[in-house]
Formats: structure tokens, sequence, C-alpha cells
């Protein structure tokens, strides 16, 4: 490879036409891979696989019996069994926190996005008196710490009769949520050109029926990615869920942290527990793959 | 784009802004109210003044917990960044290679915090943890239960497990709005590996390391759930940083004025850097247009 790429940088000094073919070739491959190196691989494989050993690990152990892990050391199940696994499936302690994360993180991600989209609109297309100060206090949120929050909260919810609901979850998590799905929407709707707009009012369109028959398909991809955002976030918080459930609306997680105190470290469903709280997130990651980049970018890229 | 000055949007921005009064507003006003409060207990409350505030501003408590949190960020910044930077640089750009980095890259983001905090406890554990057996088998005592600098260790290693992926794609995205026609230019000028780095790829990535450096920052500042499963502010008060140490005030113990005097301070220091990068972003920008 080495050779080739002097040969083609030599031919390159002799004949300009040529040059700008093989150009592209050299670009092409310094932006794949650097210009030298053939271990571009490398460093990703490497990467990647810091990031799935200990995900492995929690695997393995979830396909162990309790007696196996802590007796022997094994780099994978001698007697693999899924005994772990229909403990969870039977127990409905253990499979109704999924359905009740299911529920509010799924309530959140409509809230969120729902009220977002047209706020996401005004900060796009309009200036207003205070916009800026609005939009750097609704970035606050974002930066706000949960535990600053979470008495406040506890007190707030109990006074509405709202605790241990799986709309207080989902209203709580609102508060970083919401200012997310905003800044995401918002850089996603700067990038739909203006006289879209002006046209189609001059069409005849009003407001709510140009913006839901034809700006809402246009940036379909940043309504995925904020709704998206807006599930992962939620999906992954603990502090407030906890605070804000006792037993009806309890999410799968904080099942976990009980277990963990309370019976005696049944390490098996522990883990078997933990791995399938991943499986929402992979599934998920799967099907926005292709908007990920630009989705953690903000859409501004 | 030029935006036309009309208040009317205001009626667009409504509903977040009432959602958002609900759920941000309300509770802070009552953090503001304990923090001036004094009370006996029976919802009797009392005017304190600023007692709460000159308590924990002047409390060795408080300062140990601000120095290891503020140390924590720093930390992570400093490692997470570059090496995002590092991946990044090395991601493949087309092909199936693509998606399956992605995907991968992209898990850790999306385990609930907790979960995060077990896969590390059970990890790093010298009995049954692959990491933690590893090291007591090459003859390295290592037990983050105990060991004050262990523990430390454990959990900036597992926010970098966690975190790094988002400074990854972030850098990735930025890279691959890059034209071609730059590196060919490059390419003509002779420019050196190093170079491209720093006067093609670097400059494009500027906006979204700003969003990378914002965001790793205030979430590092504010961790909570991770480190609190696998060390649970110990050993001592080793990794007892700020949100750990006021939810142990408020739930643990229920004192409530100090916990709201520290609530009000923390979030100060919070707005005011969010503050800087802010403004040093929406400049970026406005000077870049």
């Amino acid at each position: 490879m080495a050779t080739t790429t002097t040969t083609m940088l030599r031919e390159t000094a002799s004949s300009h036409h040529e040059a700008l073919g093989q150009s592209e070739a050299v670009a092409r491959k310094m932006r794949r891979r650097g210009r030298e190196s053939r271990f571009w691989w490398l460093v990703p494989t490497l990467y990647i696989v810091f990031l799935m050993l200990p995900i492995y690990w929690l695997v393995n152990m979830s396909f162990k019996t309790n007696t196996e892990i802590l007796g022997s050391f094994s780099l994978w199940p001698q007697n693999p069994t899924l005994r772990n696994y229909m403990v969870i499936f039977t127990d409905p302690a253990w499979y109704s926190g999924y359905i009740n994360s299911i529920i509010y993180v799924t309530l959140n991600t409509i809230i969120s996005v729902g009220v977002a989209l047209p706020a996401a609109y005004a900060f796009s297309r309009y200036k207003f008196l205070g916009d800026k100060h609005l939009f750097f206090w609704l970035l606050t949120n974002r930066m706000a710490p949960p535990a600053v929050f979470a008495l406040p909260f506890l007190q707030l919810y109990s006074s509405f009769g709202l605790i241990d609901t799986h709309i207080a979850v989902a209203l709580a998590h609102c508060l970083f949520n919401v200012p997310l799905a905003v800044w995401i929407l918002e850089g996603f709707m700067s990038g739909v050109p203006k006289e879209i707009d002006e046209t189609a009012y001059i069409d005849g369109y009003s407001f709510p029926r140009f913006f839901v028959k034809i700006f809402m398909p246009l940036i379909a991809s940043g309504i995925g990615v904020a709704a998206f955002f807006c599930f992962m976030f939620s999906w992954v918080e603990l502090l407030l869920a906890r605070t804000l459930t006792t037993t009806e609306a309890k999410p799968i997680a904080a099942t976990m942290t009980r277990t963990v105190s309370a019976s005696g470290l049944d390490w098996g469903v522990l883990a078997a527990a933990g791995v399938l709280t991943i499986i929402p997130g992979a599934l998920v990651i799967y099907f926005v793959r292709n908007y990920i980049a630009k989705g953690f970018a903000l859409g501004r890229v | 784009m030029e935006k036309t000055y009309n208040n009317k949007a205001w009626f667009l921005v409504l509903p977040v802004l009432v959602l958002v009064a609900f759920s941000a507003v309300i509770p802070l006003m009552t953090v503001v109210n304990y923090s001036v409060q004094d009370t006996f207990g029976n919802n009797v409350f009392f005017w304190a003044g600023t007692e709460w505030f000159e308590q924990v501003l002047t409390s060795s408590r408080f300062h140990g917990a601000l120095i290891r949190s503020l140390s924590f960020s720093l930390v992570i910044l400093a490692i997470q960044i570059p090496l995002g930077i590092f991946v990044a640089l090395n991601m493949p750009r087309k092909g199936i290679g693509v998606p399956i980095c992605l995907v991968l890259m992209a898990l850790p983001l999306l385990i609930p915090w907790n979960v995060v905090g077990t896969i590390w406890q059970v990890f790093g554990r010298g009995d049954i943890g692959l990491l933690g057996y590893t090291l007591r088998t090459l003859g390295i005592s290592y037990n983050y239960a105990t060991d004050p600098w262990h523990a430390w260790i454990t959990v900036v290693v597992m926010d970098v497990w966690h975190w790094t992926s988002l400074v990854v794609l972030l850098c990735y995205a930025g890279l691959v709005s890059i034209p071609d026609a730059y590196y060919q230019a490059a390419k003509i000028d002779g420019a050196s590996r190093w170079s491209v780095f720093r006067y093609i790829q670097l400059p494009k990535m500027n906006r979204v390391l700003l969003i990378a450096v914002l965001l790793r920052f205030m979430d590092s500042f504010m961790i909570y759930t991770e480190p609190f499963v696998v060390t649970g502010g110990g050993p001592g008060s080793a990794t007892n940083f700020l949100s750990i140490d006021l939810v142990k005030m408020a739930i643990g113990q229920f004192d409530l004025g100090p916990a709201a005097a520290m609530s009000i301070v923390y979030f100060l220091i919070i707005l005011a850097l969010s503050w800087v990068f802010y403004t040093v972003m929406t400049n970026y920008d406005t000077a870049n247009r």
C-alpha cells in the first residue's frame, strides 16, 4: 500500500490531469484512515472491546447459577441455565417494573416532543420579546441537577396526589427532556428554508394545517432524533423515578436496587435483570442508527 | 436565516412555558423557601435569613464535596475529549463498519445509570468480576471498596466507559460533514497529517466539541447514580460528590435548610458556568455566520 501511494504521488507530480483523479483517491484514503496508518481499524476495535467486556461479563453471569458465579471463575457459563430469566418473567414484581418503565418513558416522549414542536418553530422562525433569555432559561433546566429537585418534586407531587403514578415520573422527566427536545428540533427546523413556509401561506394553508401536513414531514428525522433522546434520558434516569414512586409505578431499574440491598444478593437474577434493561435501548439504537450521528450533533453541524 | 419580529410567537412557546414552570419553577421556589427558613417539625417554619447559606459556605464538608466534584469533572474532560476525538478520527466512513461501530458505541449510553453502576460493581470485584479477578491474578491488590485511589480510578474508568461514546459520536458527526475538496486541497499543498487535523478537521469540529464539552461538564458535575451504586460515596468520603452529599443531607438526614441552601449554591455554580459556555457558543455562532 505504501509503495503504491508513493508511486501515485510521483505520478501526481508528472501529470496535472491525472493528479486530480489520484489526489481524490488519496484524499478519500486519508479521510478514511489517516495517511500512513494501515492499522486504523485497531483503534475502534480496541475501543469497542473495552466497551463490550463489562457488558459481556454481565451477560455471562446472567446464564450462570449462583453457585457457579460464586464458586468457580470461568469466562463462559459451564452449565448454561435460563433459571434467572424465568424468575423475572414469572414474578409480577419484576416484570411489572418493565411495563411501568415503558409506560412513563412513552408518556414522557409524547409530552416532551408534543410541546417542544411549536416552541422550537417559534425559536427558529421568529424574534420576539425576550427570546434569547427564554432559550437560555430553558437550557438551564437541562443543566439542573436532579438531586436538587428530588425533594421538592416529592412534596409538589404529593400535594397534587400524583405520587406513585406514571404521569408524575413522565412530568418530572420533562424537566430535562423538554429543553433538550426544543434544542434539537430548533436545529433541524433552522435547516428548512423559510420560503417553504411563505409559499404554503400564499397557497392558502392555515398555520396548523401547514405545520402538520407540510412542515412535520420535512423534519421527520429531527422528530425521530428528538424522540430518541427523550426516550434515552427518561429510560436511564433513576433518581427522580425512584423518589416519585413506591409500588404501583416503580421502574425496573429501581426494582433492581431494592433486590440488591434486600434479598441476599441473587447475583444471577440481578445480572439477568440488567441484561434485560439493556435490550430496549439496543433495539431503539438499531432503528435510529442512520440518524444517530446527526442527532448527537443536535442537527447543527 | 432572517427572522421576523412577531410577539405572537409567545403563544407557540406557551405550552413549554407552562410545563417547565410546573416542573422547574415551583420546585425551585420550594427550595428557595426552605433555604431561608428553619423548622422544628409540624410544618411550623420561621425566618432564618442567610444562616444556612453561611453555614454551608463555610463548612469544610461542602468545600470537600465541591473540590471532589470539580476535580472529577476536570479529569473526565481531560480524558474523554482527546480520547473521543482520537477514536472519531479513526472511525470508518463508509461500508458495513459504520452502523456496527455506531450501534456498539452508542450502547453504553442507553443503559440505565444504576445498571451501569451494577455492571462495574460486579466487574471490579475481586472474587466474581473479570477485572478484579484478572488484576488479582496478576498480583495487583485492587479493592475499590477499601482503597480511596482505587475507588476514584474505578469511578473515572466507569465514566470514561459510559460517556466517551457521546464525544466520539459528536466528533464523528462533525468529521463526516467535511467536503472531500478540503482534503484534496490539503493534499495538493502537501499538508502533513498533523496540519490536516489542526487546520481542517479541528476547526470543523469546533461547534460539536463545544456541545460535547458543555454536556460532559454538566453531566459529570452532577453525577449521582453510578458512583452511588459502586461506592456509595466511600470509602470514607473519597467519592462523596456534591449531589451524593446533597441527597444524603436532604433525604437521609432530612436537614432541609442546609440541604436547600446547598442546592441553591450548587445550582448557581452550574448556572454561572452554563452561562459562560452558552455565551462562548453563541458568540462563536454569530462570528461564523
